[in-house]
């Protein structure tokens, strides 16, 4: 949960991914292997060792009209290809704030 | 990198000169601050117009005693995120009434035109070639300013009193009428 | 309040213009993100953790009730139907999108709102206290010289690329409700011994990784030189503040560096050179200014009206009302009404369009169509006649605005932290939410008496922990959240920071140490009228610190 932005040394421990926010609307977002971006974890490009996450996340950098602020960010591989994010910010940032909105839109 | 002067992309006429290098004769020089600090007394003795290219973290009082001699000086913005020479121009403007060319140099960008003409310079080494040919549009962006610099314009809070008067002037004329 | 005129609608307008502008730049390719972060950030738009964040600029803390109904349409339009008032007077909306920002800014403009400067290395919004212009003890209306200064900031072409943003607060009274000294700046108005009025102006306050308070650089400045004074201060810190690393870049690392006098000396050498120039503020641009505050047409009102005491008697719980959310108003037969945004299990300083909708409407009945935003993340109705506080408590009470937990533990200053924050380390409004939870009774809490909790996700201290009865900072250790707990700060005139008690607790624990720490507030308070504030300053944190660690 470490703010994550100043990353200079890369320092994989386990799966990760590129994550950025997508620039029209600040969605978050994940590098895919085709060098675009979605919104589906399950469609992202997963690496495992330094090289080729500082290659995915150069690519990802110099793509800023689509995407911002990207970032090499941990995930978990589950037994049948499931894929989690593998801290609690990036937990958060999939699946929204972890307490009730406070209201309902049509009030 | 365009130079932009007047709203117009122009020829630069100015001569950058590195440390080394011999200065050329009779032709518009730009030299940079420890160089022109080392040879001051020599170089505005010298026929040709004379700039001085100043670093942004040093204190114009330092240059402060040449400026008579001295046709232009170029100002740097190494990012323009960083500010300081809005300063150092102000200063130059304001406080030691510089009347010489003020060149805006290094990352410079058409959305800090608005700040950068207000601040004094009046030459501009703009970055990108679209901002150079924008440079008239976005220089007049805003007709409400609210501080005083030596660009003249009127402040906001000085246009409402002048115009608090000319109304009760106005209403007194009617009066009388 | 203020009422913008021809001049500051039409700035406004070339705003939205140039931002459009920018962002069509932006969303073509024409600039990069590097390029356009600046212009956004001017404009108050953040990234978040997951969408664009718009934190819209609420002038010293004071909104008409047209402004309120059209921040609650821009919840309603642009947003999930909630706004979060934050620790500055402003309000943010944390699901913004980038592309339908201009319309969104322009209909801000139309009334007389806007986002400039309150993001980005240049002049944020000025704040003063929620009770300006309406407080009994006040010499008079900050909010005036809040204003001056505020638009000779507004798009300044000196200091738009500072070394770092840039706090002034703006106080006029002997007890700080504004936090003037964990300010980069703050001028105090006051009366000097020869009864002329004029400002102390204390600098290098600041929160976050090296926290400071002000120190006093100038006893007493004349009020005509107020801005020519802010523009050397401001000069001083452009040309001499820190660039090579973006924590020690504030003034108050400046000021620590150089030592407050050796600054001073700085700042009265530039201001000499344009003390006399054109920033004198002559008598006819304040008279201006000052005229385009409007006050209210109170009527003549007697104090405490039959009304008042018959409602007081026949309504225990509306005697309750009175006695923690109604203030002491300068006019005879008027009050102030603090309306808290903590509700139980609620997020700190968030308000849904709905409730901003129908306090519009309390507020155009009650309180001359006028309502205020404080940095403790609560509202205020600033003219509300005595006689109607039984009819208004009723109205408020149907809308969940009349909470009785002001200035009490559950009344709790909280940033937004990791839940929505992307510079945060731990979440802060689940800890807030609990604690809410735990202290729901509200003789409890009344009990405790007056104590502030904030709580902030990161070092950045957007809560102002540092300043807290009980400060809580959310840090990250080995992946988990944790939390330092500090004790002992204060925000007011006597500006103190807390001191830390021990090592982080995890998240699941800090509910029980703010319990434990209550009790043994209550074991060690000399009588019960003791604050807990005082017990903490008399008995000091040790007491405190093996209570909570005894068993951990």
């Amino acid at each position: 949960m470490t703010s994550p932005l100043d990353q200079k040394k890369i320092k994989i421990a386990g799966p990760v991914v590129v994550t950025a926010n997508r620039v029209e609307d600040g969605a978050v977002v994940y590098r895919s292997p085709d060098g675009g971006w979605t919104t589906e974890l399950g469609g992202a490009a997963i690496v495992i060792d330094a090289g080729s996450a500082r290659t995915l996340a150069e690519a990802a950098a110099g793509d800023d009209l689509h995407a911002i602020g990207p970032y090499i960010a941990p995930v978990k591989l589950l037994p049948g290809g499931n894929v989690r994010p593998g801290n609690l910010r990036e937990l958060i940032r999939r699946g929204g704030p972890t307490i009730e909105l406070p209201a309902p839109l049509e009030s | 990198m365009p130079l932009v002067e007047n709203g117009q992309i122009v020829q630069d006429r100015y001569h950058y000169v590195g440390n080394e290098e011999p200065i050329p004769e009779r032709v518009p020089v730009i030299v940079p601050a420890q160089r022109f600090l080392a040879n001051a007394d020599a170089l505005i003795r010298r026929d040709g117009s004379l700039g001085v290219l100043w670093p942004n973290d040093r204190r114009i009082a330092e240059l402060a005693p040449w400026l008579g001699h001295l046709a232009l000086v170029a100002l740097q913005f190494p990012k323009f995120r960083d500010g300081r020479a809005y300063s150092q121009a102000r200063l130059l403007r304001e406080t030691y009434a510089f009347r010489g060319t003020l060149r805006a140099t290094g990352d410079v960008l058409r959305d800090q035109f608005h700040f950068l003409i207000r601040a004094g310079f009046d030459s501009f080494e703009v970055k990108k070639p679209a901002d150079a040919s924008a440079f008239v549009q976005a220089a007049s962006r805003y007709s409400v300013v609210y501080q005083p610099t030596a660009d003249g314009r009127v402040p906001a809070l000085r246009r409402r009193v002048q115009a608090n008067q000319s109304e009760s002037a106005d209403a007194s004329d009617a009066a009388e009428g | 309040m203020y009422i913008y005129d021809a001049f500051d609608r039409r700035l406004l307008a070339e705003r939205v213009v140039d931002f459009r502008d920018q962002v069509s730049r932006r969303l073509s390719g024409e600039l990069s993100e590097e390029e356009f972060k600046p212009l956004r950030l001017m404009n108050g738009v953040y990234l978040q953790l997951h969408a664009y964040m718009l934190r819209i600029a609420i002038p010293y803390g004071t909104l008409s009730t047209l402004q309120l109904r059209k921040l609650a349409e821009i919840a309603r339009k642009y947003d999930r139907g909630y706004g979060h008032f934050t620790t500055r007077q402003n309000i943010q909306f944390h699901w913004i999108k980038l592309a339908e920002l201009p319309d969104a800014m322009a209909e801000l403009a139309g009334v007389g709102m806007h986002g400039m400067q309150t993001s980005g290395n240049n002049v944020r919004n000025i704040t003063t206290d929620q009770w300006a212009g309406v407080a009994t003890d006040e010499i008079e209306d900050p909010r005036v010289w809040a204003e001056l200064i505020r638009q000779h900031v507004t798009l300044h072409p000196e200091f738009s690329f500072m070394p770092r943003k840039f706090k002034i607060a703006v106080g006029a009274s002997d007890r700080d409700r504004a936090a003037l000294r964990i300010h980069d700046m703050a001028l105090r108005l006051h009366r000097n011994a020869a009864g002329e009025t004029g400002f102390e102006v204390m600098v290098g306050g600041g929160l976050g990784r090296t926290p400071y308070l002000a120190q006093t650089i100038k006893p007493f400045l004349p009020k005509r030189d107020v801005l020519s004074y802010v523009e050397a201060v401001l000069r001083t810190y452009n040309q001499f503040g820190r660039r090579d690393n973006i924590w020690k870049a504030r003034i108050k690392i400046l000021v620590h560096d150089l030592g407050a006098e050796a600054f001073a000396r700085e700042v009265e050498a530039e201001w000499q050179s344009i003390k006399d120039g054109a920033l004198v503020l002559e008598a006819a641009i304040v008279t201006d200014i000052a005229g385009r505050f409007r006050y209210p047409d109170y009527k003549k009102l007697d104090d405490s009206p039959a009304e008042l005491a018959a409602a007081r008697r026949n309504d225990r719980v509306f005697g309750v009302w009175l006695s923690n959310c109604v203030t002491n108003h300068k006019v005879p037969g008027y009050a102030i009404v603090t309306l808290s945004l903590k509700p139980e299990g609620g997020t700190p300083g968030d308000c849904t369009a709905a409730q901003m909708d129908k306090l519009a409407d309390l507020a155009d009945r009650y309180s001359f169509g006028e309502v205020r935003v404080g940095h403790e993340q609560n509202l205020a109705l600033p003219h509300v006649a005595q006689r109607d506080l039984p009819a208004l408590w009723r109205e408020l009470d149907a809308i969940g605005l009349a909470r009785t937990n002001v200035n009490l533990i559950s009344d709790i200053i909280s940033c937004p932290g990791l839940d929505y924050c992307s510079l945060a380390n731990a979440r802060s409004i689940p800890i807030a939410q609990e604690i809410t939870r735990r202290f729901h009774d509200l003789d409890l809490q009344r009990n405790l008496g007056r104590l502030h909790i904030n709580i902030s996700g990161c070092i950045n201290a957007c809560g102002h922990h540092h300043v807290g009865h009980i400060g809580i900072l959310g840090v990250e250790k080995n992946g988990e959240e944790f939390y330092q707990i500090t004790l002992g700060g204060k925000a007011d005139e006597n500006a103190t920071l807390g001191a830390l008690i021990g090592p982080a607790v995890p998240y699941a624990q800090v509910a029980d140490v703010v319990e434990d720490i209550a009790a043994a507030y209550l074991d060690l308070r000399a009588k019960p009228d003791e604050l807990f504030i005082d017990t903490v300053k008399r008995v000091g944190v040790e007491p405190f610190r093996e209570r909570v660690y005894a068993a951990r």
